[in-house]
């Protein structure tokens, strides 16, 4: 891989390096030619995408780039979208089987899922950056192979703002924090459409009918803070707990937020018609494709505190 | 008598002949069947990628599956002389169970990933597999109070399993960075064997085809009987126990290299056994060469079926030796007997 990445900038690279080294070895001798090289090489560099840059993964690992990668496998829907947001899209190669969007993903090789990757097909693909998630099996074997494997896994608001930050800067985007300021503005945009009378609503979020919550320390309830609304998931719970049922009862929020695919047969849970949001009908069944938007930590963070807005707005009418 | 031994010692001769021969062949088709296709082994000569390919992922991973193939065999036709139980098996004596618990404590020890390619993590993994292995094995063979019964002991290695598996559960739950790594883990896999995870499957299967040669003579004696067995004035207890040794060694070194792949060590020997009568040291040759053969063609599946995509191998085999075991009952049964 390494090979191949200076085989690119060959050229450039041996420029610059001449240069350098004509102007410390003989800086006391012909010191007009020597800043003539300095201004071209300053010009090179200026005309160059991007310089060397060193980024630490969530491993601790500094990962150093002297060229933007240009053959980007992703194998977490939430970087597919990073990447494609600030502007790569044309440079991924392969995803992983749950990238679905933007549309123009949905053609590329698919290089199996986060519990099977396939290693063969992802080494095929020939990428010059592998994007991962920290529990993937697939870390060691593919830097053994020799591929440089970037392990970013957001979290939490301030996660998927390091993510894009770091990402846009390996990608070279020119501004990297744009997409942050624009989930950041939506955000605001969406709390500030709430009528007065929502702050305060008690909500809880449902993962999965197991039920699996999203807690107040998870990126999902730090954008239903935002909101204004309260989670009846504290933090010290974790991000995403495992709940008792019976808590949800006990808890009586008055709304529920959860995906269509859990939905079914929620009124019909032991003790659940007691509770306020089912009484009164506030529950928002989002879609798959909803879904998507609001369980995944990346760029669509905006349109997911529009559609838990739209779910508040629409249930304290 | 001797000239039906010398007979059925020729067969089995040609029997381990054919099998190592249609073991190479599908090393060679192995090489080419992958997401890419053939086509990389064309290309491999100026295409670096391609030989990559070929070199650094095809055969580590198709030799590892010979290599996992050839434990799980073994260590089946050691449990079912050791156990004189024809369904003993790695899987469902629960020392794969055990040896599953063992990898999931190690790596919420010690936070490696199981995938991992350093020597140390391969060879600790590895230990910690096998004495979770041990621990199932003698919890079982505890519970099932010996060898004797056959019904017993098939029982206590299912409650033993599920146990141990549950146990497995409860430590992966409690730490969620894991969760999905042991998950993945269970499924068993032959896709991420490099060279090192070969390298201490080698060793191993070195080590216990000696042992297990060495051994042998006592499972000929207990086939005939504990009495005949003692009789024959060989140190029943001791070799006993370098029996579950060696049993769990094996197990240990294919589960902590792949995950959990079922029923291989089952079909092996039974293969075997219906192709030649013989002496239990060269059935357990025989049965690491079945092995290694099943798991193989197994994973040369797995690869084929859904190209470019693959299944796990642990899913495939579960699905196909566990049809083998039905049909093996039904026609035991049908003859009148389970055992």
């Amino acid at each position: 891989m390494r090979s191949r990445h200076a085989d690119g900038g060959r050229l450039a690279a041996h420029l610059e390096g001449t240069c350098l080294n004509t102007v410390m070895a003989r800086n006391r001798i012909i010191s007009a030619l020597g800043t003539g090289c300095v201004l071209m090489a300053l010009l090179l560099l200026a005309t160059m995408p991007a310089q060397a840059v060193v980024v630490t993964d969530e491993r601790g690992a500094a990962i150093d780039f002297t060229q933007p990668p240009q053959r980007i496998v992703a194998l977490l829907p939430s970087l597919t979208e990073s990447v494609c947001a600030l502007g790569a899209c044309s440079r991924l190669v392969g995803v992983d089987r749950y990238s679905n969007s933007p549309e123009s993903v949905r053609g590329l090789p698919q290089v199996g899922g986060g519990l099977d990757p396939n290693i063969e097909a992802i080494v095929a693909l020939k990428p010059d950056l592998v994007l991962l998630a920290k529990s993937s099996r697939v870390t060691q074997r593919l830097e053994q192979l020799g591929i440089k494997v970037l392990v970013l896994e957001p979290k939490s608001h301030a996660d998927v703002r390091r993510v894009l930050d770091a990402l846009g800067q390996v990608l070279g985007a020119d501004d990297p924090q744009r997409v942050w300021r624009a989930i950041d503005a939506s955000v605001a945009a969406a709390a500030q459409s709430l009528p007065p009378q929502a702050k305060g609503t008690r909500v809880y979020f449902e993962i999965n009918s197991t039920p699996y919550a999203a807690g107040e320390s998870s990126f999902i309830g730090e954008t239903l803070t935002r909101l204004g609304v309260k989670n009846i998931v504290p933090a010290a719970l974790g991000p995403f707990p495992k709940l008792n049922p019976e808590y949800v009862v006990r808890a009586n929020p008055d709304l529920i937020m959860v995906s269509e695919r859990s939905a079914q047969g929620l009124e019909q849970r032991p003790g659940w018609s007691l509770i306020r949001a089912v009484r009164d009908g506030h529950i928002c069944r989002f879609t798959a494709a909803q879904s998507d938007v609001l369980v995944r930590p990346g760029p669509r963070m905006g349109e997911a505190a529009r559609l838990m807005a739209q779910c508040i707005m629409d249930s304290s009418k | 008598m001797s000239f039906d031994q010398r007979n059925q010692h020729r067969r089995a001769l040609w029997l381990g002949i054919v099998l190592m021969a249609s073991g190479l062949l599908l090393v060679v088709v192995g090489v080419g069947i992958g997401s890419t296709g053939f086509e990389s082994v064309l290309a491999a000569r100026h295409d670096p990628i391609a030989l990559q390919i070929v070199r650094e992922i095809r055969l580590p991973r198709t030799l590892g599956a010979w290599l996992a193939g050839a434990l799980l065999g073994l260590a089946g036709a050691v449990a079912q002389g050791l156990f004189r139980n024809p369904l003993a098996d790695p899987y469902l004596l629960g020392s794969a169970s055990g040896a599953s618990l063992g990898v999931a404590v190690a790596l919420v020890a010690f936070g490696a990933s199981p995938a991992s390619t350093q020597w140390a993590v391969r060879l600790g993994l590895t230990g910690a597999a096998f004495v979770g292995a041990v621990v199932a094995v003698l919890l079982t063979l505890v519970l099932a109070r010996g060898v004797q019964q056959t019904l017993r002991l098939l029982l206590a290695g299912v409650i033993v399993g599920v146990v141990l598996g549950a146990a497995k559960d409860l430590i992966t739950i409690a730490s969620a960075d894991v969760l999905q790594a042991i998950q993945a883990f269970m499924l068993g896999s032959t896709g991420l064997i490099g060279w090192s995870a070969c390298g201490v499957m080698a060793g191993v299967t070195v080590v216990c085809l000696v042992c297990a040669w060495a051994l042998a003579p006592v499972l000929d004696g207990l086939a005939l009987g504990e009495a005949t067995a003692r009789s024959l004035g060989l140190p029943l207890g001791a070799m006993r126990i370098a029996l579950v040794a060696v049993l769990s060694m094996a197990t240990g070194a294919a589960v902590a290299q792949t995950g959990l792949i079922a029923f291989v060590g089952l079909a092996a020997p039974h293969l075997v056994r219906s192709a030649v009568k013989t002496t239990h040291a060269r059935l357990i040759v025989l049965s690491a060469l079945m092995g290694g053969l099943l798991l193989m063609a197994a994973d040369l599946l797995a690869r084929w079926l859904v190209a470019p995509q693959e299944l796990p191998v642990g899913v495939l085999t579960a699905v196909l030796g566990g049809t083998y075991l039905l049909w093996l009952m039904h026609r035991r049964s049908s003859r009148g007997s389970l055992a």
